[in-house]
């Protein structure tokens, strides 16, 4: 029997990193994270890894840059202007082809902003967020369950594509405590040894690099299409979302982590009123689903967005199904209360009608 | 009567047998062959790990047959300091321009070094930005016309040059921190011997060891490479003088 415990996102997504294996953590405190440095800080000694708080964001992806490049599993966690800082770092990771796992426990902004719940960075880590025009992984857990699968989840798809992957939450996720069922960690059967990396007690005769600059006639642009190829697969391979109740929805609400838990409520409420209502949550923001979305479109269903923003996730919806209508309802970040159900369903009910 | 010669001086091991894209005169190369000299000296050539930085050094994978991660601009000594928590047994240096660790990456290496990790830092300080195009550099010397300081830089304005072999000095973390020059015969001998010892510290688990090594950059200073070379001598000497500032090493 698996014991059940009860514990916040945050301590679950450190839970899970390290049985996925993780005995690297560089950080630097920001709420709402900093239940992760803190765990991982009393954890990670027992299982003989190291913990270093960092000066700075910009010194632990760098940190982790590092550990990568040495071929261990090995993650960062931070908070919106934290993550900022973190960019440049990110976009050589992608660049230099090291996985690794970034935690985003997003708050509000932009600036200082604030420390409230928001989904305001969607673009800043589904599209890149540093220079260079590459992607990352996102996946985008919307309980503490998930917090604790996707860390793993997050390790093996960084690890089989040597892409970064980030974890996008958000204080309501990180800090609700949920049940957890914690589980051991089994290594895929198609994870390759990390030859490509700094591994083992030094060079066995070839020189082993890891960079980013390619000056050669072409050689950028073939490494840019060889990182471009990775992620056709990876949208082809790996993307998912959760569907509940889409077969004869004629409205289909998305949303995904914090607001898509307020939109199965709504989505349940408006059941009961009788509207065939349905939700897709995408739960791998890069890749994203687009053909899931594009069914939709097919169905001749109706997508209502629900974000904790001013709108961002919905221009992808609209990229996927372009001549379907898609409404949107948002929050600004630092509304300082979460939009509850019945706010959702008083959306639906309008969208439903109209 | 023998004709056999005897071999005195070859590439070291460590090194390639490639040419280098450095400028005639510049001293990149001679601190190159030192580094190299030393990793052959100890026989770490297939452990150590370099940190390469972002400046004319960058390609040090071009030139090193060792293993190298490449580090965005300033960030070496942490980038590094994820490489040696994964690999406490394989000897580590990052290789960095003066722009690169006394600008951009002072956070990075101050910390670096008050962690006290086991590294070895070589800092190249050409009083200028080379790659760039010769910008002026936290080392520029008072006065010294740079792209960025066409009227010479001014101390008042733009501050003076940062002596980050004496600031180091002051960090319980650091074991070794010492000044050299490769600008004389006698200098490169002492250089080499430095660097030699900063290798050795940090084999010997002592703490941080950090080399400055006063460097020649003919073509942003616009001077030939023989007078470039005399104003190591003449104008940065006297100003960054030589010498070790911290040697906790046989504490
Ligand atoms: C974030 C960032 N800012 C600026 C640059 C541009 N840049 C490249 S090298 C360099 C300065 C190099 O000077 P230094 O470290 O002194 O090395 P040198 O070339 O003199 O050996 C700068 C500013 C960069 N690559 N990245
Ligand atoms: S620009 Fe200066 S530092 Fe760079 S290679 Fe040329 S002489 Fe050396
Ligand atoms: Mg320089």
């Amino acid at each position: 029997m698996t014991k059940r415990l009860f514990v916040k996102g945050n301590e679950a997504v450190a839970m899970g990193a390290l049985e996925a294996g993780c005995r690297y953590y560089f950080g630097y405190p920001i709420t709402p994270q900093s239940d992760i440095p803190e765990y991982i800080s009393r954890e990670l000694p027992k299982l003989g890894g190291e913990f270093i708080q960092a000066e700075s964001e910009v010194a632990s992806i760098n940190m982790l840059l590092g550990a990568s490049a040495c071929g261990a599993r090995a993650m960062t966690s931070s908070s919106s202007p934290g993550i900022s800082l973190k960019q440049e770092g990110i976009s050589y990771m992608a660049g230099s082809e090291c996985p690794g796992l970034i935690v985003n426990v997003c708050r509000s902004g932009p600036g200082l902003g604030g420390i409230d719940a928001s989904q305001a960075d969607y673009f800043q880590s589904v599209k890149g967020g540093g220079h260079g025009g590459y992607h990352i992984i996102v996946l985008a857990p919307d309980s503490v369950q998930e917090m604790y699968d996707m860390a793993i989840l997050g390790f093996d798809l960084s690890d089989r594509y040597r892409v970064p992957a980030m974890i996008l939450a958000d204080a309501v996720i990180g800090q609700m405590k949920e049940g957890l069922e914690p589980h051991s960690y089994v290594a895929p059967d198609d994870l390759e040894t990390k030859d490509w990396a700094l591994i083992g007690d030094g060079k066995a005769g070839e020189q082993k690099i890891i960079k980013s600059l390619y000056l050669g006639d072409g050689e950028l642009e073939a490494h840019n299409n060889h990182l471009h190829a990775k992620y056709a697969v990876m949208q082809e391979k790996e993307v998912r979302y959760e569907g509940i109740e889409l077969d004869d929805a004629k409205l289909v609400v998305t949303a995904y982590g914090s607001t898509a838990r307020i939109a199965k409520t709504a989505i349940r409420l408006a059941r009961k009123e009788g509207m065939k209502v349905g939700l897709l949550r995408p739960i791998t923001l890069f890749p994203f689903p687009k053909a899931a979305f594009k069914q939709c479109k097919r169905d001749g269903q109706r997508i209502l967005c629900f974000e904790l923003n001013n709108g961002q996730m919905v221009e992808d919806v609209r990229l996927a199904v372009r001549d379907v209508e898609v409404d949107f309802y948002g929050r600004a970040p630092g509304a300082g209360s979460l939009p509850t159900p019945e706010e959702f369903l008083a959306k639906i009910r309008s969208r439903y009608e109209a | 009567m023998s004709t056999e010669m005897k071999k005195v001086f070859s590439r070291p091991d460590s090194l390639k047998d490639v040419q280098t894209h450095f400028c005639p005169g510049c001293q990149h190369g001679t601190i190159h062959r030192l580094v190299a000299e030393a990793i052959d000296h100890f026989g770490i050539k297939d452990q150590t790990i370099g940190v390469a930085s972002v400046g004319c050094s960058v390609f040090l994978y071009g030139y090193f047959d060792i293993d190298v991660i490449e580090a965005p601009h300033g960030r070496a000594p942490a980038v590094a300091t994820g490489a040696k928590r994964v690999h406490p047994n394989r000897p580590v240096f990052t290789y960095q321009g003066d722009g690169d660790l006394a600008a951009i990456g002072t956070s990075e290496i101050i910390h670096t070094a008050n962690r006290g990790e086991l590294m070895t830092v070589i800092f190249v300080n050409n009083t200028t930005y080379g790659m760039t195009g010769g910008q002026m550099a936290p080392t520029t010397l008072p006065g010294q016309i740079t792209s960025t300081t066409p009227y010479g830089r001014d101390v008042t304005k733009a501050g003076y040059p940062i002596k980050m072999a004496e600031l180091l000095s002051g960090l319980d973390g650091v074991a070794y921190s010492v000044r050299v020059a490769v600008d004389t015969p006698k200098h490169v001998l002492q250089a080499g011997k430095a660097i030699r010892k900063a290798f050795e510290t940090q084999l010997d688990g002592k703490g941080f060891a950090f080399v400055e090594v006063l460097s020649s950059c003919p073509t942003n200073w616009g001077m030939s490479p023989l007078a470039a070379n005399e104003r190591v001598g003449s104008e940065m000497i006297p100003y960054f003088p030589l010498g070790e500032y911290k040697d906790a090493t046989g504490e």
